[in-house]
């Protein structure tokens, strides 16, 4: 800044030429000053002002604003940080031993209608009717014109038939998410899998129950989301499943039985790898249970771990284990067999004479009611009920299935001697096949009881749980290969895989009471190999008639056996199991 | 002095001023892009189910089965039998190398066809 002089030089001079006061002039210039600096503070003052007006401003517009901008908002709840939790399912997969998919989830949607919104309520009406044929278009229209403003119209459906209703182009048809529960593979194993149906429902969501089977016995687990969306392993094998119940279908048809079942367990550990009871359902179409005739006649009825039968001749071997480990009699001790047994009124009779007296390992292999009767009278009621309560005959399954809560076997309201005598070949007790899987297994695997379980970590038996001795069970193994090499068994032979087993064929109880004359229940109980037996395999056939000879012929050995043959031979090979025969044919590769 | 003091303050408020700031920022679109890669995931995961239950119904034992009996002349697949298991001490040794005259290789392999041809008739 350019500092004028208070007294310039120029005007001095010419004031003191012209005799005027300088004085005034250095007075006007310090006025002039003093104006100008005056201004300057003014104009330095004011900006102060408006900067802090400024200041003020911006403050109370950004606390209006973000006021403003809270008002017009919607709440958010502030995050410090992301949901991590992995996304699950609001059911788990159920997947057989080697993870193969039995039962998944599958998100489709279900479809509901609000009639206010329709545009075309004719056209939209004969649109879904078309889509779905089970709906009618006139029962829509119906709907759709009346006063209510929210219809369900389907619960769940494809994604096909999803697309279809898209098409429709329809505005009052809307769609809400649905989790459908799926098994891929229709009535594969359907009394293990059971079912599911819809709890609680909503627009938005619905919940997904177990109504049986496994999905019912798990459905906490299922649902549980500390799982993590863990599939729930069962001890089934899918391939082995299903050729068993292929062959099962088969022999069923073959044999004109009403109906059929078949146990595949693990003779060490009680683990079901496959199990079928026809006729059977598909779990994806669950029908309702019968309101009317007999429960057990349904489809739904689990004829393996619900249905309680008299299952015959194969409780024999019971009484001769009972024998051989109590120390009353070895495989060689001779036992009366001359009949007929009478006791009161009631006759026991055998299939055929076998003469005067058999070896106790000739009474199995012959199957002798007269001998095992008198075998289990001479032993006593108290010892028998003692050895089948530690078989497990005596008390329900604890089978991971809900219908197995009603399978407490059904045993005489007096356990008399008669009645010892008449279970001791297997009439007067009802049992499930599911309870005589696990009777066998316990008996031929060394003689450590197994409980019998779907699931792949179930606890294997201890010493503890042992019933029979090794070497009991070692004779015993003896007694039901004898039976196929030579007894009552034989079409049971499956070369390579020494199958031992024993037959029932009990006559079904008539409702009438008595029994049927010709209706009978026909069981196979076998293991194999006998060596040193890793699977054991029951088939019951209801009212099975073999029609190939000159008369019917209805005995297990007839009707169930070969059924339970052709399983093993199915199966066996699909389990890993090499045949044990040394006369196997060379494979020929190279040519000379 | 004192005002390159308050400058120098002012100057490193604005910078943390804006860094903060930006880090804020980045961290809600960071946030946001976790959840939607969430929702991604989730959706993926549906459609990995969707898949992994079409795969479970293509191969259902069933379907399998028609399909084995459909491509029976072309596949001739047969149930796993037990004569299937073959030990390895019943494989033979490879042949002795091929003879070098063209008339025996010929003879060879015209017996080897008919020999396979004569075992695949011959199976059940």
């Amino acid at each position: 800044m350019i500092r004028r002089p208070l007294r310039p030089l120029a005007r001095i001079l010419r004031a003191r030429l012209t005799g005027e006061d300088p004085d005034k002039i250095e007075a006007e210039a310090r006025a002039a000053r003093m104006r100008s600096l005056r201004a300057a503070e003014k104009r330095r003052a004011e900006l102060r002002l408006w900067l802090l007006a400024a200041v003020f401003l911006a403050a109370f517009a950004s606390v209006g604003g973000k006021m403003f901008m809270l008002a017009t908002t919607e709440a958010v709840e502030p995050v410090a940080s992301v949901n991590t939790s992995p996304i699950v399912n609001q059911r788990a997969d159920i997947v057989d031993r080697n993870g193969a998919i039995l039962a998944t989830n599958l998100v489709t949607a279900s479809l509901y209608a609000n009639p206010q919104d329709m545009i075309d309520r004719v056209a939209a009406a004969e649109g879904l009717a078309q889509i779905f044929p089970d709906l009618s278009a006139a029962d829509l229209l119906r709907q759709f014109s009346g006063t209510r403003k929210f219809i369900w119209v389907r619960r769940k459906m494809s994604p096909e038939q999803q697309q279809a209703v898209y098409d429709l182009g329809e505005p009052g048809l809307q769609f809400g998410p649905r989790e459908l529960r799926l098994y891929p593979n229709g009535a594969f194993a359907a009394h293990i899998l059971g079912g599911t149906s819809f709890g609680r429902e909503g627009v938005h969501a619905a919940e997904v129950i177990g109504t049986a089977g496994v999905e019912l016995a798990f459905d906490t687990y299922l649902r549980d989301p500390a799982n993590e969306g863990a599939p729930l392993r069962l001890s089934l094998d899918m391939p082995v499943q299903s050729a068993l119940e292929q062959v099962l279908a088969g022999g069923m048809a073959l044999m004109n039985a009403r109906a059929a079942s078949a146990v595949l367990m693990e003779a060490d550990t009680g683990r079901i790898v496959a199990m079928a009871s026809l006729p059977d359902f598909d779990p994806n179409h669950r029908p309702l249970p019968p309101s009317s005739g007999d429960p057990a006649d349904s489809p739904l009825f689990n004829r393996a771990a619900q249905g309680r039968y008299e299952l015959g001749s194969t409780f024999k071997i019971f009484t001769a284990a009972q024998a051989m480990e109590s120390g009353f009699a070895t495989p060689e001790t001779i036992i009366d067999t001359s009949g007929p047994l009478s006791w009161g009124r009631f006759r026991i009779r055998d299939f055929r004479n076998y003469g005067p007296r058999l070896s106790l390992m000739d009474v199995m292999v012959h199957s002798s009611n007269i001998g095992t009767a008198r075998l289990a009278a001479a032993m006593g009621t108290e010892a028998q009920q003692g050895f089948f309560g530690a078989l497990g005959m005596l008390e329900p399954l604890t089978l991971e299935l809900p219908e197995s809560v009603s399978s407490n076997p059904s045993t005489p309201a007096r356990w008399s001697e008669l009645s010892t005598m008449t279970i001791s070949y297997g009439h007067g007790l009802a049992a499930t096949p599911v309870h005589l899987a696990a009777a066998y297994a316990s008996l031929v695997n060394g003689g450590l009881r197994v409980r019998p379980s779907l699931l792949m970590n179930s606890p294997v038996p201890s010493e503890a749980d042992r019933i029979v001795s090794p070497q009991t069970s070692a004779n015993i193994r003896e007694m039901l290969r004898a039976v196929v090499v030579r007894g009552t068994a034989s079409l049971g032979e499956v070369e390579g895989y020494e199958v031992g087993g024993k037959t029932g064929t009990a006559d079904k109880p008539n409702p009438q009471g008595g029994y049927y004359e010709d209706r009978v229940i026909a069981t196979f109980a076998g293991a194999f190999p006998m060596s040193n037996p890793r699977y054991v395999l029951i088939v019951t056939l209801d009212e099975p008639v073999d029609t190939t000879g000159t008369e019917p012929r209805r005995t297990a050995g007839w009707t169930s056996v070969p059924v339970g043959a052709e399983i093993i031979r199915r199966i066996a090979p699909l389990l890993g199991m090499r045949p044990n025969r040394t006369e196997l044919a060379p494979v020929v590769m190279a040519s000379q | 002095m004192k005002s390159v003091l308050y400058l120098c303050a002012l100057a490193l408020v604005l910078i943390f001023a804006t860094w903060a700031y930006q880090v804020n920022y980045r961290t809600k679109s960071e946030m946001d892009h976790v959840s939607q890669l969430q929702r991604e995931i989730a959706h993926e995961r549906q459609i990995l189910a969707v898949l992994r239950a079409e795969w479970a119904y293509l191969n259902r034992p069933e379907r399998l089965r028609a399909l084995v009996e459909m491509n029976f002349a072309d596949l001739r697949l047969m149930p796993l039998h037990a004569d299937h298991f073959a030990k390895i001490s019943d494989v033979a040794m490879p042949r002795p190398p091929m003879p070098d005259d063209i008339d025996g290789l010929i003879s060879g392999l015209v017996d080897t066809a008919a020999r396979e041809a004569e075992e695949s008739e011959g199976q059940p």
